[in-house]
């Protein structure tokens, strides 16, 4: 069987800079899957190589067996592939509802969608309680949950979260990993990028560190999370 | 015939104009962030449009049923231009640094001006443009001009169908969301090059539509007749707030009437005798820009830009 994602040696450069220096990993149907890795890793750069809104400079881009590499990122989104955004990027002059229907954009299924948005409302109810009101006055913590509702709402085969926990409460962290276990066990499949890793690899099937542009170890969250490297350099331990 | 109410008038035919040529510009802006210098030039060929096409009707047909026809020729010579110019001069500098793209506008601006005064059969000098003919219309506290209705009926129409556009459709939503964050926006899986293809296009048929009005009112058009016309809308539309379509309109009309009452009363004040009269409408006009900017630097409309988390 193959896995949903396969990314061989992939390069993406800004310029003459080159952020991502030829990476491998693949995400399986059904797992959740992490990159870790600090700020200016690459990994962001990664994830939007991934929905087309970067060209990479060479590698391939396989998503469930075909190159996606020169596909324009609005085709990419309806081959399955959702993306929600570092800094969580939600229309902020729109309402709530507004939001999560864009997120439907290329669907013409009425009674689907109107499913879904309760089913986003069900997940975070929040987002029910002010579904009319203007999105840019949530909280951070709600606008993350709005992000990913409206991820959501195009039904991926891959959801690729963005640091979801940023600048969130741990109370708030908590709700989101709580989310992406809840997300898994009902089958979708998710791609992580991460700076909390403790809560980030407790919960991945399989996981990959990036430093500066490259991968430099890999395993099961389980794995990565006994690793000494990584206690010593993501998780603060010596 | 009171004399307030007729200026007041004057100002509101002059703002709906502004307005609608505004929307070109602000809808552009709202979604590629470009100031197109080159609108006004969109407006002057929509003008032209709507000449070849009344010249190409059979001679004797009535202003009244060539009108249509007049609004389709201007509507298609502005959209043709204004999508051309955006594929082969603007689509190619996205990325580039901003001035790159306003200084290509500025040279598209007097391109096309040149085009047309070297190219258009008899375009040298003004040429007549049809009008309706009649009394102007009595309307109690002030008198409106016969060839002016068309303009008091098309604005609000425009509007109209505009915003309808902009909330109530698929395409009007993912302009929205390509002028708020166009990378989401495509994440969405929205085409953004062509959201911006349609605003071009839409601000095109608006200045097409606005030439039309121009060319009734003042029976003829020219080859510079966008210059000035684009300079007064482009500050109704930072008047009204960039980036806002109803700001654009309200931009125009608080333009349009300023100057009308500027040029009718800064005479009165003491000492100000000398500033008053159509001369003086341009500085006046200027001058609000300036104070609105010290007072209010995002427009009537506009709001600050700060809502990126």
């Amino acid at each position: 069987m193959t896995a949903l994602l396969e990314v061989e040696d992939l390069r993406v450069a800004y310029g003459k800079i080159e952020a991502v220096k030829g990476i491998s990993f693949t995400v399986e149907q059904g797992e959740v899957t992490t990159l870790i890795g600090t700020n200016g890793a690459g990994k962001t750069t990664t994830l939007r190589a991934l929905s087309g809104l970067l060209r990479p400079t060479a590698g391939k881009i396989l998503f469930e067996g075909s190159a996606i590499d020169t596909v324009p990122a609005h085709k990419i989104v309806a081959l399955g592939l959702a993306h929600s955004p570092e800094g969580r990027h939600i229309f902020p002059r729109m309402t709530i509802e507004e939001n999560l229907l864009l997120g439907a954009f290329l669907r013409r299924d009425q009674a689907g969608i109107a499913q879904d948005v309760e089913r986003a409302c069900t997940l975070f109810p929040i987002l029910a309680e002010r579904r009319k009101q203007a999105a840019g006055t949530l909280s951070g913590g709600e606008q993350q949950m709005l992000a990913m509702g409206r991820a959501l709402m195009s039904r991926p085969k891959l959801l690729m979260l963005d640091e979801p926990s940023m600048g969130l409460s741990p109370l708030m962290m908590q709700k989101i990993m709580a989310t992406i276990v809840e997300l898994r066990a009902s089958g979708t499949t998710i791609l992580l990028v991460e700076q909390n890793a403790q809560a980030a690899l407790s919960l991945s099937e399989r996981a990959y560190v990036m430093t500066t542009g490259e991968i430099t170890l890999s395993g099961t969250g389980a794995e990565l999370l006994r690793d000494d490297t990584v206690r010593r350099a993501y998780l603060g331990e010596d | 015939m009171h004399e307030l109410p007729q200026n007041l008038a004057n100002g509101l035919m002059l703002g709906l104009m502004y307005g609608l040529i505004a929307i070109g510009y602000t809808m552009v802006y709202g979604i590629v962030q470009l100031i197109n210098f080159a609108h006004g030039e969109i407006f002057m060929i929509g003008g032209f449009g709507a000449l070849t096409a009344f010249a190409a009707l059979p001679h004797g047909t009535s202003l009244w049923l060539a009108l249509p026809v007049m609004i389709l020729g201007g509507v298609i010579a502005s959209v043709l231009t204004a999508t051309a110019a955006e594929r082969f001069a603007y689509r190619p500098l996205r990325g580039a640094p901003r001035l790159a793209p306003l200084i290509t506008a500025i040279g598209l601006s007097i391109a096309l001006q040149q085009v047309v005064w070297a190219f258009y059969p008899g375009a040298k000098k003004a040429i007549t443009f049809p009008q309706f003919q009649g009394d102007t219309v009595d309307l109690g506290l002030f008198n409106l001009q016969r060839n002016d209705l068309f303009l008091l009926a098309a604005a609000p129409l425009c509007m109209l169908i505009l915003a309808s556009f902009v909330r109530f459709t698929r395409t009007g939503r993912a302009m929205q969301a390509t002028a708020q964050d166009p990378d989401t926006a495509k994440l969405m899986g929205i085409n953004t090059d062509r959201i911006i293809v349609i605003a071009f296009a839409l601000g095109a048929a608006f200045a097409a539509i606005a030439a039309v009005a121009h060319g009734l009112r003042y029976g003829q058009v020219d080859f510079m007749m966008g210059f000035i016309a684009g300079l007064k809308a482009f500050t109704a539309a930072v008047l009204g707030g960039i980036g806002n379509i109803y700001g654009a309109m309200l931009g125009g009309l608080v333009l349009g009437i300023a100057e009308s009452l500027a040029t009718a009363y800064i005479q009165n004040v003491p000492g100000m005798h000398q500033l008053g009269g159509g001369a003086w409408a341009n500085v006046w006009a200027f001058v609000l820009l300036i104070v609105v900017l010290l007072v209010r630097p995002q427009g009537l409309l506009g709001e600050r830009v700060a809502d990126r988390a």
